[in-house]
């Protein structure tokens, strides 16, 4: 309470802007912030000035890298705003981010024009190779880029909101909620297999040239790429902390510990869930708009139910409930991944189910949790650090001693 | 259930029927039957008992083989007649040998020979006559005794002959259906004389269908029209085409006497579409009702451990794998006894996958009660974990498992209607595993203490029950279930380290449909989405049969969030 006072005072005192306001009191969100801006200036910076023999230089496989990394944490907000602050747990974040990536892989596709295998300008490779003779229906527009961006908001959006609808309205929660929302993700993949739907079936979309008639290979786009991902980051990052500041967000967070409660109240807890529900489908779909062409590819196995699961650990490992934690553990886990992976294939699906056992049993508010803990002198992980100190300090002494 | 029992009898004694008819059809229809078997009996033929004396039937076997080697085609054609009809058990291999060009003769001494290749590139030569072995050859030392194609159909002729008067029926239906395959004037008169001797029922179904598809192409409408009656909803492939064909044939006729026959032929061939329909319909309830075992089996383990303990077990379909892996480490280490590992395995499963579950519960779920979605998280890491460790020590290639002779082949309801035997073993092993459980649940003592805690702990508690062991042992009996499940699933599909993730969601949604905490709506889920599977499956494809019964359960739980059998009370929340 003592804090929420501070701060209102401090606001009496000096007059801030709209986005400060929201930052105010949110250290980590201001360090993430600070750090992601610096990212997205450095990091292009580096690449594009310095000499490829340079020290300094970034080569563009770790820009590229790295802006996969910022999209994924885009998207572990997404489900940190649902499932941190509103007790929904997804397991089919995924397959908003996949249709996300969809539409902007169908403009890419058109981008392409005759420059195909086939040089058919008016179909992409794969319908002319299925032997169709005209674009489906659900193909037009995408040659525009504006309708496209629309469309990366729109379809995850719709989607949410007519699955949210339907299952919220009706009362489905916890874990009948995430069974059925694997198995949206898991129908949905199992669709987009299928050469007749008209996504390229089991290769995807891929193969593209440019995006608004720039090279997508060259380091400028790339960069342009990263700094946008960066910039959505932080733009996602806000609109979430804006969510949940505000008196929406109270009752969010209260839907998330007494769900009965909050709607014996009387607030009308359904069309809190599927404001945010739908917020974040549409987060989730920009983050695979931008995943897309960095990666050069989409294909439906990004609707794999796992890879949804594996959104969740991320959160997970990084703090449920803070977002500047979901974007920390979506970067550091993928860190691990593409590490190990690499350097012991075997090792890593050890590892991840470990880190999944071991984020769930001594973790449970995950890395930010963890550090706050030590801060604030209290929980287990306290106990773990001092335990730790005092070992080394021990160490130390005895060493000293001799 | 019952419903679908009664269904199903209904198929077994409608499909007898129609068989049952088509025979009395025959015996009543077809007074020139008999006729025909007594003319062909006068004629003769080349049939082993009724052969008149040729010229050379003084000849022995020995004589008649080798002088197939120099013989030209068309006289080998008289040769092999000849040889047919004598009775000795050697000639039926001898002829099919020269069928399949496995029949050879050593060039210089002229004997007949079957060759087998060696590893040091020679061939291992046995004689044809007398089945002694003649050592090792050279290839160009070898040669075989050729045939032509005009021979081949003639020696095919000559199989069906020797078959058809076989002692044994199941050779005997072979060489049936083989005549039924080819059927021509050729076979007419040895098909009239098979049917006069034939006491096995169904072969003489079979030849009599052939027959008649025979006298469809006859010259006198009254042998057509009774063909006709004959083949009339008669469910073999050649019944149908041989209708269509006549039906395509005479369509441009104008005599009123062919008209009569193209309407008969054409209700014959809507009849037969009926029931081709028919059957298409049962086949699809009987892949349904298999494929609801398959998964009733999955999930029956998931109804305990989801249903009654209120944890989400997402490592349960690695509880499948280990069961499958663990019927191939027995497999191995009882490479010749197929069956008996198979039901060795079955415990063993049991026991691998029962403690694994112990394990788990006792080192991670224990701390995750009343947290179920972290209890997911946990458990899928431990799924990831058992995956890989599957893979690292097994490969990640697919096991072979073998399915034991009992388990393989099928029954034929009907001649269109085959059903393979081992989707039945399944369908009854998960009725026999879905009962037992049921009796462990109500009248054991561990099931007793099992519903007092799932029911109220605390309470339990307080009554003496330590509630730790019966968690801990509940886990162990639904993972165990799933390795019994694993058991089964080695039997119909691939054994991979990815077995368990192809069967985590549906059985999921077999839980969730079938309502939570109950076997009963377990079992009906359980068929009622394998059959929506089967049944969805033929209109809009295997993909799309599922994506609509994915879709369809989503709907529902909308409807109805705690499934079909929801247990009543008063409990809100949690």
């Amino acid at each position: 309470m003592s804090t929420l006072h501070n701060i209102s005072e401090n606001q009496k005192d000096i007059k801030l802007g709209p986005i400060a306001t929201l930052l105010v009191g949110d250290k980590g969100g201001q360090r993430l912030i600070m750090a992601l801006i610096a990212l997205a200036i450095i990091f292009p910076f580096c690449n594009l000035v310095f000499p490829q023999d340079s020290f300094l230089h970034v080569s563009t496989y770790t820009l590229t890298l790295t802006g996969k990394y910022l999209c994924y944490a885009l998207l572990a907000l997404s489900v940190d705003l649902i499932w941190g602050y509103c007790g929904i747990l997804s397991l089919g974040q995924g397959a908003f981010f996949a249709l996300g990536g969809y539409a902007m892989g169908m403009y890419l596709m058109r981008q392409i024009g005759d420059r195909g295998v086939y040089g058919n300008a008016e179909l992409p490779d794969f319908m002319v190779f299925l032997d169709w003779k005209e674009l489906p229906w659900y193909w037009f527009g995408f040659d525009q880029f504006w309708f496209a961006s629309i469309m990366v908001l729109v379809v995850p959006g719709i989607l949410a909101f007519v699955f949210g609808w339907l299952a919220f309205r009706s009362r489905v929660t916890g874990v009948y909620l995430s069974i059925i929302t694997q198995a949206l993700t898991y129908a949905l993949m199992l669709a987009f297999f299928r050469n007749d739907m008209g996504f390229g079936g089991n290769n995807g979309l891929t193969d593209f040239k440019d995006i608004l008639g720039f090279d997508l290979q060259s380091s400028s786009t790339r960069s342009a790429l990263f700094i946008a991902s960066a910039l959505s980051v932080v733009l996602g990052y806000l609109i979430s902390r804006f969510i949940t500041t505000s008196k929406l967000g109270r009752v969010l967070v209260s839907i998330r510990d007494a769900e009965m409660r909050t709607r014996f109240l009387g607030y009308k807890v359904e069309y809190y869930k599927l404001f945010v529900f739908v917020v974040s489908a549409m987060m989730a779909g920009v983050a695979g708009a931008l995943y897309v062409p960095q990666v050069g590819i989409i294909n439906p196995g990004e609707f794999t139910p796992i890879y949804s699961i594996e959104i969740i650990i991320w959160v997970a490992i990084g703090g449920r409930g803070t977002l500047f934690g979901a974007v920390i553990g979506a970067i550091a886990v993928n860190y691990a991944k593409t590490y190990f992976t690499g350097a012991f294939a075997e090792l890593w699906l050890f590892m991840l189910g470990g880190l999944f056992v071991m984020a769930t049993l001594y973790l449970p508010k995950g890395i930010v949790g963890f550090v706050r803990d030590i801060k604030q002198g209290d929980g287990i992980s306290n106990r773990f650090y001092l335990l730790f100190k005092n070992k080394v300090s021990t160490k130390l002494s005895s060493k000293g001693s001799v | 259930m019952k419903r679908i029992l009664t269904s199903l009898i209904c198929i077994f004694a409608f499909s007898s029927g129609v068989l049952a008819n088509a025979k009395i059809d025959t015996s009543i229809k077809h007074p020139d039957l008999t006729q025909a078997i007594e003319s062909a009996a006068l004629a003769g033929g080349h049939a082993n008992e009724l052969a008149k004396p040729t010229k050379n039937i003084s000849l022995s076997f020995e004589e008649l083989a080798v002088s197939l080697i120099k013989a030209k085609y068309s006289a080998k054609k008289d040769i092999l007649l000849d040889i047919a009809e004598i009775n000795d058990p050697r000639v039926l291999p001898f002829i099919q040998s020269i069928l399949k060009g496995e029949l050879f003769y050593i060039k210089k001494t002229k004997q007949l020979i079957y060759r087998e290749l060696q590893d040091n590139k020679k061939y291992l030569v046995t004689s044809a006559l007398n089945n002694t072995q003649l050592g090792e050859f050279k290839k160009r030392k070898l040669k075989k005794v050729g045939i032509n194609n005009n021979l081949r159909g003639e020696i095919k002729t000559i199989i069906a002959r020797i078959q058809i008067s076989s002692q044994d029926s199941n050779l005997r239906k072979q060489a049936a259906l083989e005549i039924l395959k080819g059927a021509n004037e050729t076979f007419l008169s040895l098909i009239n004389l098979a049917i006069s001797k034939e006491t096995d029922a169904s072969i003489s179904e079979i030849l009599v269908t052939a027959q008649s598809i025979i006298h469809l192409q006859s010259q006198e409408s009254q042998k057509r029209l009774d063909a006709i009656k004959v083949l009339h909803g008669s469910l073999y492939v050649e019944s149908r085409n041989a209708l269509s064909l006549f039906i395509n044939e005479n369509n441009a006729s104008v005599s009123e006497e062919i008209k009569q026959e193209l309407i008969q032929a054409q209700e014959a061939l809507l009849a037969i579409d009926k029931l081709v329909k028919f059957n298409n319909v049962a086949e699809n309830i009987y892949f349904g009702i298999s494929l609801g075992s398959v998964l009733l089996l999955a999930a029956i383990g998931l109804a305990i451990t989801f249903g009654v303990m209120g944890v989400i077990n997402m490592a349960h379909g690695e509880m499948i794998m280990l069961g499958a892996y663990t019927t191939f480490v027995i497999q191995q280490l009882m490479p010749n006894h197929a069956g008996i590992s198979l039901v060795v395995a079955i415990p063993a499963a049991f026991l691998v996958s029962g403690l694994m579950g112990v394990i788990i519960e006792r080192t991670v779920i224990r701390h995750l009660y009343g947290r179920p979605l972290e209890t997911l998280l946990a458990t899928f890491g431990i799924s990831l974990v058992l995956q890989q460790a599957v893979r690292s020590i097994f490969g990640p290639l697919n096991q072979d498992v073998i399915t034991p002779s009992w388990m393989a082949g099928t029954f034929s309801v009907n001649a269109g209607l085959e059903l393979t035997f081992n989707r039945l073993y399944i369908i009854i092993f998960s009725l026999m595993v879905l009962a037992a459980l049921a009796l462990v649940l109500k009248k054991t003592l561990f099931g007793l203490q099992m519903r007092a805690v799932t029911m109220n702990r605390p309470m339990a508690s307080s009554m003496g029950i330590r509630t730790g062991w019966v968690d801990a042992l509940t886990f162990g009996l639904g993972s165990g279930i799933a390795g019994i499940a694993g058991v089964a699933l080695s039997q119909l599909t691939n054994v991979g380290p990815n077995l368990g993730q192809a069967y985590i969601i549906d059985s999921f949604m077999v839980v969730v449909f079938g309502g939570v905490g109950n076997l009963w709506g377990t079992l009906v889920g359980a068929m009622s989405l394998g059959i929506a599977n089967k049944v969805f499956e033929p209109m809009a494809g295997a993909v799309l049969a599922k994506i609509i019964v994915l879709v369809a359960i989503i709907l529902f739980i909308q409807k109805r969030p705690r499934g079909l059998f929801a247990l009543k009370g008063r409990a809100v929340e949690d």
